[in-house]
């Protein structure tokens, strides 16, 4: 066992929990609030990741590579699949919002399918993987028996301030109040004067921001992209979500760590493992514990 | 000409029938089979006589398959009200089992029993695919009892992909490159008589009084499970029946493509089928038969429509727009007609009539 889990590992599936952690936020929270599982929103990420690839060419001329850059990416990266996630609320999952919910999962089914094929198919992208640029220089150093990059850091580190701030948000601020008023529940939030399409708006932006923040993340730490590049990640995040017990923001980022430490320690145990130990996961959590780790019991009502 | 002969009796058969069926009274099932030999008749003779070409009879035949797969998930999805993403799956399990089985028995038989018991083997191997894969999707059934809506899909959209990973990593069956040589045993004949009986299975399945426990788990389980529905074998039994049909349509499919590859059965596959449930109807069988013939044209005069863009015109126009016009009409489908093409009505050829019992 020892070569299975070690100090190596370990860093490596807390790099890759964070990436998860930021992507299942924004799952959980638009789950929390509309209660629609948007699987578009691997796609988002994947819209974040080229966005930054475009920002990092237009900008290298201008700040050269390095930290001004990479926060100028960062924000790009962010306001671009912030935009992407409201547009897609906004044009297929509002004129839905009181249908059936199985109608607005299609929809989103939908909506992803759209995102990726029209990026493989526009001329400028395309369907090829490309590599993608070193915005900050990668650096190695020794800690004990680990190899870790300034990469690790710096995803490590970006995950948590984010989440630091979207907790202060939810926490702290009117917004924040108003969000968790509308998910628990939404018509009572209506009567108590929250314009409720506001706050799903706000929902979208922040849980797109995120996706694009991981998208450049993970562009730099797995410096490949291509339009599909959204669909396991997200699904992966979204079963961190549903471990963690879905429309819960802590249970997000425990279920991202949890899946990012395991799919690391099962990949370098067998890679087949590691391929399928997300959905072996999910099937155990729904089976034995439906509503995640943090997740509430609900009763079923008659 | 032997085969000009036999649609010509085909055709004599089918008037022969449709005249049995006005003595009789509207029996539907003689009129549904009278419908369907017509149809099967006219197809035939256009194809025998050169109108339709080749190429038309592929996309004929795939429609077909289609046809199968769309209808067998709308008994999932539609009419128990379940929610299944992974149906490729099970067509991937059908594919592969009764492509193994054709493929090993005539790797070491001659060509004479080839030619004698070829189709006897043919069928039960689509069979013997088609009970696979409704063991799978007996198991599959299990989480439906716990689970609802949008957990159950993504359970079934896990099980789909697990299935796909184990297949890509299973050298025997070629692994990710696929099973390959796969004798070629599917016809127009074969499929067109392996779509009538799906239709007419699930037909009579629908409008039995299992059918109706099924339609009652949709509308409401709780009020089913105290009305006295086996809620539990219901669904579980809507998934293996499901299952059962959709392993058939792989097994005809990968007899048609003489190949199965994991990458035909993944989960934009599935999504395809289940675009054809939507945009026909969920819970109408016809619809899900008329959005599988429509959307698989559809999906040919694409392609011919950016080949002929991209050859002629020169706009450098790539396949995936085919793709982005799918996914465009399925957010439309939904936006503005919710319930598909047919919500949930049925054309009179496939309502039992009532009365006439």
């Amino acid at each position: 066992m020892d070569s299975v889990i070690n100090a190596q590992q370990i860093v490596n599936g807390l790099q890759l929990g964070s990436i998860y952690a930021l992507i299942a936020l924004g799952y959980t929270m638009v789950y929390g609030i509309v209660r629609l599982i948007n699987f578009a929103h691997g796609d988002f990420y994947m819209v974040g990741a080229f966005a930054a690839y475009g920002a990092f060419y237009l900008f290298n001329a201008y700040l050269g590579s390095g930290g001004v850059l990479a926060f100028v990416v960062l924000i790009l990266a962010m306001a671009a699949s912030a935009a992407i996630a409201q547009l897609a609320n906004r044009l297929a999952y509002k004129p839905l919002r009181y249908k059936p919910r199985l109608s607005s999962l299609v929809t989103a089914i939908g909506v992803s399918m759209f995102l990726e094929y029209l990026f493989s198919a526009l001329p400028v992208i395309g369907p090829n993987p490309r590599g993608f640029p070193e915005i900050i220089p990668k650096r190695m150093f020794t800690v004990g028996s680990a190899e870790i990059s300034n990469y690790v850091v710096i995803d490590i580190t970006v995950a948590a301030v984010l989440m630091v701030g979207l907790t202060l948000l939810i926490r702290r601020t009117a917004l924040g109040k108003a969000m968790r008023a509308v998910s628990q529940d939404k018509d009572a939030a209506r009567l108590m004067g929250i314009d409720v399409e506001k706050i799903i708006s706000a929902t979208f932006l922040i849980g797109g921001a995120f996706a694009g923040a991981a998208g450049l993340l993970a562009g730099m730490t797995y410096p490949r992209i291509q339009p599909y590049m959204g669909i396991l990640p997200g699904i992966k995040a979204f079963i961190a979500a549903v471990l963690g017990g879905i429309g819960n923001i802590p249970g997000a980022v425990l279920g991202a760590y949890i899946m990012g430490l395991a799919e690391t320690f099962a990949t370098s145990y067998n890679s087949l493992l590691g391929e399928g130990i997300a959905f072996v996961i999910l099937i155990l959590v729904l089976l034995v514990r439906p509503t995640g780790l943090l997740g509430e019991k609900t009763a079923d009502k008659i | 000409m032997g085969n000009l002969r036999s649609s010509r009796l085909v055709t004599v058969v089918a008037f022969a029938l449709s005249a049995w069926r006005s003595r009789r009274g509207n029996l539907p099932l003689p009129r549904l089979l009278t419908v369907a030999v017509l149809l099967y008749a006219v197809i035939q003779l256009l194809s025998r006589t050169g109108i339709l070409n080749g190429y038309f009879m592929i996309i004929i035949n795939r429609s077909l398959v289609f046809v199968i797969l769309a209808v067998s998930l709308n008994l999932i999805n539609g009419i128990a009200g379940q929610f299944s993403l992974g149906h490729m799956g099970f067509a991937a399990v059908g594919a592969y089992v009764s492509g193994s089985i054709t493929t090993l028995i005539f790797m070491y038989t001659s060509e004479q029993v080839a030619s004698i018991g070829g189709n006897i083997v043919f069928v039960i191997a689509i069979i013997v695919g088609g009970l696979a894969a409704a063991v799978v999707g007996f198991l599959i059934g299990f989480p439906s009892l716990r689970l609802k809506g949008d957990y159950l899909a993504i359970v079934t959209l896990g099980f789909g992909e697990i299935i796909r990973t184990i297949l890509n990593n299973i050298s025997v069956v070629g692994g990710p490159r696929g099973l390959l040589g796969i004798p070629k045993f599917s016809n127009f004949t074969n499929i067109f008589v392996f779509t009538f009986l799906t239709i007419v299975a699930l037909r009579n399945l629908v409008q039995s009084s299992y059918g109706r426990a099924l339609l009652s788990i949709r509308e409401n389980e709780m009020a089913a499970e105290l009305a006295g529905v086996n809620t539990t074998r219901g669904k579980v039994m809507g998934f293996a029946i499901g299952a059962f049909f959709a392993g058939v349509a792989g097994g005809l499919l990968a007899h048609l493509l003489q190949i199965a590859h994991p990458t035909q059965y993944g989960f934009y596959a599935s999504a395809l089928v289940l675009i054809m449930v939507y945009a026909g109807g969920m819970g109408s069988l016809t619809g899900s038969i008329i959005a599988a013939f429509f959307l698989t044209f559809l999906t040919e005069a694409l392609r011919v429509g950016i080949d002929q863009l991209r050859d002629r015109v020169g706009i450098p126009v790539g396949t995936e727009w085919t793709m982005v016009i799918y996914a465009l009409l399925l957010i439309l489908v939904m936006l503005f007609r919710t319930d598909g093409l047919m919500g949930m009505r049925e054309a009179k050829l496939l309502v039992i009539d009532e009365r006439k019992k």
